[in-house]
């Protein structure tokens, strides 16, 4: 069974097509330093907000408390917005590249990976984004807790061939 | 006035707006679209051998992702050091505490229960399926649905697209069935 080339939206790089991405060729270094300062605003978010509190996850899925619902719905939309807003004024980078959207096919890996990374959001109370801020608040053994994610990442691009997608 | 709002818990339309602004802002700094779990996939293709396509591919032209992972966690360290919250007063819902002191387990305002997650209870069958199977099933399961809550839930619904819809639905529905019918059979152990 082949697969589509790419069910993989966060990378620029497709699967199999190679495409260049010319932002990130012609960028210099120092713009790498734009997305550290990025990372440090959004770690300090994640944390401030008990984003990453395994409580207040928990609280989430047994419908105990509004908190989760409120961050996760104002931020989708405000990125509604801001998306509608750089689209309809066709914005550019601060550097003058062209900015991009692509579409998203859709596969049965958004159920069934979807499912699997629920149940591992209930028991860890951390998707990716808060496991780095866990790690930076002192908590090192989530170290333990990425190193599995980043494990079941590798048997996933392992198994890829096999799974329905 | 200023460090004052900074050192206590940020409300949800607060948080909210700021997560939400981290998308024009990636898309600005140069059309990056927000989304974290594929760290994972970069850091397999750097650092793990084994010649499987799903991990060949040129992972430093992805590397800004790197960066960013790298600032949060820094931006972990600076609000937990600089920021903490003076007179911790934040709670959680009377009913989970109750359910919570039943397993043992207290809420002493840290993100994590430190009687759950500690190095020793990683060798304990608890703690192996609360923080190795946990995280495996993120690992496995944001690569297989193509994105996580940053990128399927924040990004792919900010731009209306409708199978992170689906996958956001389903992140929800695994872990509802998961806190309410399965953990409470692990907590007991």
């Amino acid at each position: 069974m082949s697969l589509p080339s790419n069910t993989d939206f966060e990378v620029d790089s497709p699967d199999i097509s190679e495409v260049t991405n010319t932002t990130a060729k012609k960028a210099p270094w120092w713009r790498q330093l734009q997305y550290l300062a990025a990372g440090i605003i959004f770690g300090i978010i994640l944390i401030k907000s008990e984003v990453v509190s395994w409580f207040r996850i928990q609280e989430m899925f047994r419908l105990q408390s509004f908190h989760m619902y409120g961050v996760i719905g104002s931020a989708v939309f405000t990125g509604i917005i801001s998306v509608m807003i750089i689209k309809k004024t066709g914005a550019k980078t601060f550097y003058g590249e062209p900015i991009t959207f692509q579409s998203r096919a859709f596969n049965k890996g958004q159920i069934f990976g979807g499912l699997l990374f629920g149940f591992g959001w209930a028991l860890t109370g951390a998707c990716p984004g808060p496991l780095f801020a866990q790690i930076g608040a002192g908590f090192t053994v989530t170290l333990a807790t990425l190193v599995s994610a980043i494990l079941g990442t590798w048997v996933y691009g392992l198994l890829r061939d096999k799974l329905p997608h | 006035m200023f460090i004052s709002i900074l050192t206590s818990p940020w409300p949800w339309y607060i948080a909210g707006l700021l997560i939400g602004l981290m998308v024009p802002l990636l898309l600005l700094l140069g059309n990056r679209h927000f989304g974290i779990s594929s760290n994972l996939r970069h850091i397999c293709a750097a650092c793990l051998p084994g010649k499987i396509p799903f991990f060949s591919y040129n992972w430093k032209k992805e590397s800004w992702n790197l960066f960013f992972a790298g600032g949060i966690v820094i931006g972990g360290l600076i609000a937990s050091a600089l920021l903490a919250d003076k007179e911790p007063s934040s709670s959680i819902h009377p009913q989970l505490a109750a359910e919570m002191a039943g397993y043992g387990v207290t809420y002493a305002h840290a993100p994590l229960p430190a009687e759950l997650f500690n190095w020793p209870a990683l060798f304990t069958l608890k703690g192996f399926l609360l923080m190795i199977a946990g995280g495996f099933l993120v690992g496995f399961g944001t690569r297989y649905a193509g994105g996580c809550t940053s990128g399927h839930a924040i990004m792919g619904l900010s731009t209306l697209q409708w199978p992170s819809l689906v996958a956001t639905c389903c992140f929800m529905a695994g872990g509802f069935v998961m806190a309410n019918l399965v953990l409470p059979l692990i907590l007991h152990l």
